[in-house]
């Protein structure tokens, strides 16, 4: 029998029914406005009302109209067709939704996430009497580059055995491939797809461990200085305009992963375009496959409604959890979490919940916590390993980390890219500030190194700080050069224009190698007569290092370059 | 026919309460009182209790005066008729006009789903080198002026109005002195564009509540015409009143504020409208220019923190010209590799050693000793300021590029600029030949 209720409260995007029988806290409910079907989700139950978060725009809605409860929780539906594509926060295709209704998102209009009657190559790998338990690989279907297993549905019961498979063949998303049978003799049927709640993580694997291998970005002050590791977390705090969303962008273009899950959470429209339209050109370097192919865009700008935004990152992370439910290497990415947080403080509002630190909900920090939690590396029953990397952008008011998402997410993170506003106003991208950054990943760069590149980045803002007070003119020749020095590192090597095709992305064999010249560089000893004589000196330095970093990795124009650079540094050293 | 009901048990702040069944969440009100009539907007419904904001505020509502329900959601006139006319905060005629009826459109509608949008990349040329050259404007980019009172914004939002190619200006006023509007409608007159603006005015002695729904008429009037092909400048001065405005009802309703006082949907509420702006695949497009004034010049005030994680960028008008730091065009990237292979160089580098001028002037004043880098760079940076940075400089992009080779080879060395060799090789020379 279908569970009802009717409105009696309407606040912003928050309805409130009261019902008959009994409402599950977080299930899917549907208020019915005249011929429209508005999804929400239950949010808390006082008695016999329920409070509501509507996911589209409440204008119109009236007293007393019908609501409609679904008895599941708020899911998303996984299966072969994900990767490539573009979803809302609920996800509904957008483009698909584009076809049928045109420029506008339509209030209501939902649309099924996967084409059921698209046919897949299927292979089954499980035969009749096996024993199989959830998450593991009954067969697999190749969807695009990756061979996309098809796994016992997360959902099912520990203990089944295989009463039928499918033969090999084409089959849709509608078709049963298997069935199983528990101990009681009961039937589960399997498809090509299955669904999860996206609030509650996936645990079908063996065992959850330590990342330790290094994530590449190709992006030099986060590979050598603040590196990320497979499986890790990070975050990206900065004030607007210091370039997050292009570091973002950036990362998901070059890191090397799998999957890419890009969770664009209530931030522009624009930037997302820019993706949408730019990775179907843009060939992954590794599987000569245009980007687009093993990416997956989920998309709530921030004009479209709030309560979506909040379920967004949810969507994306359980995504995310499928594709590493294969043994692949996924990264997540969400711009912005500031949004996703506020998502929460505006429905904490309207539920009169009383705010802790500027206005935030007390569980603020519990939530944040669990999502980073649900990053990680797994082994898989069958000893196979994957990941997930979550990257969050965090938006903080007034550029101040000392605000309550930026501490939360600063708790439980792995590494920490701030950016700050002097290195953006100086033009110096990508804009992380190594005075302030860290990580608590290993690099694949020499620890004493990376060591010796920190301490000469601090020791040269000592002395600019200094110079400050005392001029240049008091400042001691040694001093001044460890200055130029630390400028000199910074600007050739933690810089990185985004808009050269070489400089763009830096290998990790580049990186080492250049690392370590500049590392016996900074190191070295020489001989200035004035201040003047040493700016001039990296000055021109830096003009021929800038040229080497947009030659091609050992090509002609690096090796002749690099000669240049070591003639030019030979002049003005001490031997030792 | 609609139902008249006069039992009006609350009035807070511009806020009333009156008991009605059936009515539709955002409805629109209209309220007679002795005062004369004002329209109202349903902002809670609790059973039968019905919160209206009143937009010509509650002074001199009686508890026994008549509130009529319109049965639908704000609404404006939409079409060619309304090119050339001015209205004010309710979308009435403040001309001696006719009330439009025609093509009625409900304001604040849906979000553009993002895959009918394209990639911007249409550089909207204003002849001020530090936008033309340092941060280019994009057509269909959101873009606020951040300024403190007292600074010419309103002239600069006029200037590139008026030089601006685009098809139909809207302006949205809200809290607009008397003065400033005529001030607009005098200079799109002279320069024989009024009869393709729209003008959407609320003035400083109008309510404060009734600026609210300047941004949704004014973006709902500018997206007909764009999806009729049209390219559409909507000029809105000033967001930070619309911002207070909220904050004033948001007070009154109880809600718990989260920053200053200001509502903790303020991102959403802001991003709402700003987020109207679009590039259509296959139609036309907005551009919205907005004023935000900077209470105590902080940029950290909740109003321009949330406007700048909005908008794609700002200009940031400071002693009357537009601070290189703080100014930024995220869109700028989009159109400035296609103008000029120096484009980017000159913009880069010329920014860079402005940056290091400041500093050099900070130790200046600190009465420190110049050594002679620093000398250079103060005569670069007194250039700089006088034939760059100044909004008297009307100049085309090209010549605007040339003129930062020149300043820089009068004040440098190549390698001083640190700009690549090829880059040098080209137009350095060039540039001291043309001296």
């Amino acid at each position: 029998m279908k569970r009802t209720g009717k409105i009696t409260k309407i606040n912003g995007n928050m309805v409130t029914a009261e019902f008959e029988s009994f409402v599950i806290q977080n299930e899917v409910a549907y208020v019915i406005s005249g011929s429209e079907r508005l999804k929400s989700e239950v949010i808390r139950v006082r008695a016999k009302s329920a409070q509501m978060q509507v996911f589209e725009s409440t204008t119109g809605l009236r007293v007393g109209q019908e609501v409609e409860f679904s008895d599941s929780l708020l899911s998303v539906e996984l299966g072969p067709g994900l990767l490539g594509q573009i979803f809302d926060g609920l996800e509904n295709p957008l483009p698909n939704l584009a076809k049928e209704y045109g420029f506008f998102l339509k209030r209501g209009a939902y649309l099924e996430a996967l084409a059921q009657d698209s046919l897949w190559e299927f292979t089954p790998l499980a035969k009749q009497e096996d024993n199989v338990r959830p998450g593991e690989k009954i067969g697999f279907v190749q969807e695009k580059i990756f061979k996309h297993y098809i796994m016992v549905p997360f959902g099912f019961p520990s203990h089944l055995k295989v009463k039928n498979i499918v033969k090999a063949g084409k089959y849709d998303l509608r078709q049963v491939i298997a069935q199983l049978v528990d101990a009681d003799g009961k039937t589960y049927e399997c498809f090509l797809k299955q669904s999860w709640p996206v609030k509650i993580p996936i645990k079908a694997y063996a065992e959850k461990i330590k990342p330790q291998e290094p994530l590449i970005t190709k992006m030099r002050v986060i590979d050598s200085l603040f590196p990320v590791a497979r499986g890790g977390t990070y975050c990206i705090p900065g004030p607007f305009g210091a370039g997050k969303t292009v570091l973002q962008q950036l990362t998901s273009r070059h890191a090397e992963v799998d999957v890419v899950i890009i969770a664009a959470c209530g931030e522009r429209a624009g930037e997302v375009v820019e993706t949408l339209k730019t990775f179907p050109e843009i060939k992954d370097a590794r599987a000569n496959r245009p980007l687009i192919e093993r990416t997956i865009i989920i998309c709530n700008t921030s004009s479209m409604p709030v309560a979506a935004r909040e379920s967004s990152v949810y969507t994306a992370v359980t995504m995310a959890e499928y594709y590493r439910q294969m043994g692949l290497n996924v990264l997540l990415l969400a711009d912005s979490t500031s949004r996703w947080a506020q998502a929460m403080r505006e429905m904490s509002g309207r539920l009169e919940e009383i705010p802790g630190e500027e206005a935030f909900p007390a569980y603020l920090e519990s939530r944040i916590a669990s999502f980073y939690e649900r990053a990680g590396v797994v082994r898989l029953y069958d000893g196979s390993v994957g990941s997930i990397t979550i990257g969050g952008t965090i938006s903080p008011a007034g550029g101040n980390f000392e605000e309550p998402v930026t501490q939360a997410t600063l708790k439980v993170v792995g590494a920490f890219h701030g950016l700050s506003r002097e290195r953006s106003d100086a033009r110096r991208y990508p804009a992380i500030d190594p005075l302030i950054s860290w990580s608590k990943y290993p690099s694949f760069i020499n620890a004493d190194i990376v060591a010796r590149g920190h301490e000469i980045l601090r020791k040269s803002n000592e002395v600019a700080q200094m110079m400050k007070v005392i001029g240049e003119e008091g400042t001691s020749l040694t001093d001044y050069v460890d200055y130029l020095k630390g400028e000199f590192f910074d600007s050739v090597y933690l810089q990185q224009n985004a808009f050269d095709a070489v400089d763009e992305a830096t290998s990790k064999e580049r990186q080492k190698y250049v690392f370590d010249f500049i590392y016996r560089l900074l190191k070295d000893k020489f001989s200035f007569a004035t201040k003047e004589e040493a700016l001039h000196f990296f000055q021109s330095l830096r003009q021929l290092f800038r040229g080497w970093n947009s030659a091609e990795f050992e090509g002609e124009e690096f090796k002749r370059i690099e000669k240049e650079i070591q003639s030019a540094i030979r002049e003005k050293i001490i031997s030792e | 026919m609609h139902k008249i009901y006069t039992n009006i048990s609350q009035i807070s702040g511009d806020v009333i309460t009156v008991s009605a069944p059936d009515v539709g969440y955002m409805d629109i009100a209209q309220i007679t009182a002795s005062r004369g009539a004002s329209l109202a907007q349903v902002i809670r419904i609790d059973g039968e209790k019905v919160y209206l904001q009143v937009f010509a505020g509650s002074r001199g509502i009686s508890t026994g005066d008549k509130v009529r329900f319109l049965g639908h959601a704000m609404r404006v006139a939409s079409g060619d008729d309304l090119l050339g006319r001015i209205f004010n905060g309710s979308g009435e005629p403040l001309d001696k006009g006719p009330v439009l009826s025609e093509n009625m459109i409900e304001i604040g509608g849906p979000s553009v789903n993002p895959v009918k949008r394209i990639i911007p990349n249409k550089m909207i040329r204003t002849g001020i080198p530090m936008i033309d050259v340092f941060n280019s404007l994009v057509e269909s980019q959101k873009l606020p002026i951040f300024s403190i009172a007292g600074e010419p914004y309103n002239e600069l939002l006029a200037r590139i109005a008026t030089q601006a190619e685009v098809d139909i200006i809207v302006l949205g006023g809200m809290g607009l002195k008397y003065d400033d509007y005529l001030f607009f409608r005098d200079i799109l007159k002279n320069h024989g564009s009024l009869s393709r603006s729209i003008f959407f005015i609320h003035t400083a002695a109008d309510p404060t509540v009734e600026c609210l729904l300047v941004p949704d008429l004014s973006l709902a009037v500018a997206e007909q015409f764009a999806l009729s092909g049209k390219r559409v400048l909507v000029l809105l001065s000033d967001m930070t009143n619309f911002a207070d405005a909220l904050k004033e009802v948001s007070i009154t309703m109880e809600r718990v504020p989260s920053n200053r006082g200001y509502p903790g949907d303020l991102y959403s509420q802001l991003a709402s409208r700003y987020e109207k702006a679009v590039d259509f695949d296959t139609a036309g497009s907005i551009t919205i220019l907005a004023v935000t004034t900077m209470p105590g010049d902080d940029v950290t005030h909740p109003v321009p923190d949330n406007t700048g994680y909005i908008t794609e960028g700002q200009f940031y008008l400071k002693g009357g010209v537009i601070e290189p730091f703080g100014s930024l065009s995220r869109l700028k990237q989009q159109v400035n590799g296609k103008t000029r292979d120096d484009h980017r160089t000159i913009m880069d580098t010329m920014i860079g050693l402005f940056a290091n001028y400041r500093e050099t002037l900070e130790k200046q004043s600190m009465g420190f000793h110049m050594s002679s880098w620093d000398k250079k760079l103060l005569n670069y940076g007194r250039l700089f300021e006088e034939e760059m940075m100044s909004l008297k400089v009307n100049i085309p992009l090209e010549k605007a590029l040339d003129l930062g080779w020149s300043l820089m080879a009068s004040c440098f060395s190549p390698e001083e600029t640190g700009i690549k060799k090829s880059m040098i090789e080209k137009y350095w020379n060039k540039s001291a030949e043309d001296r």
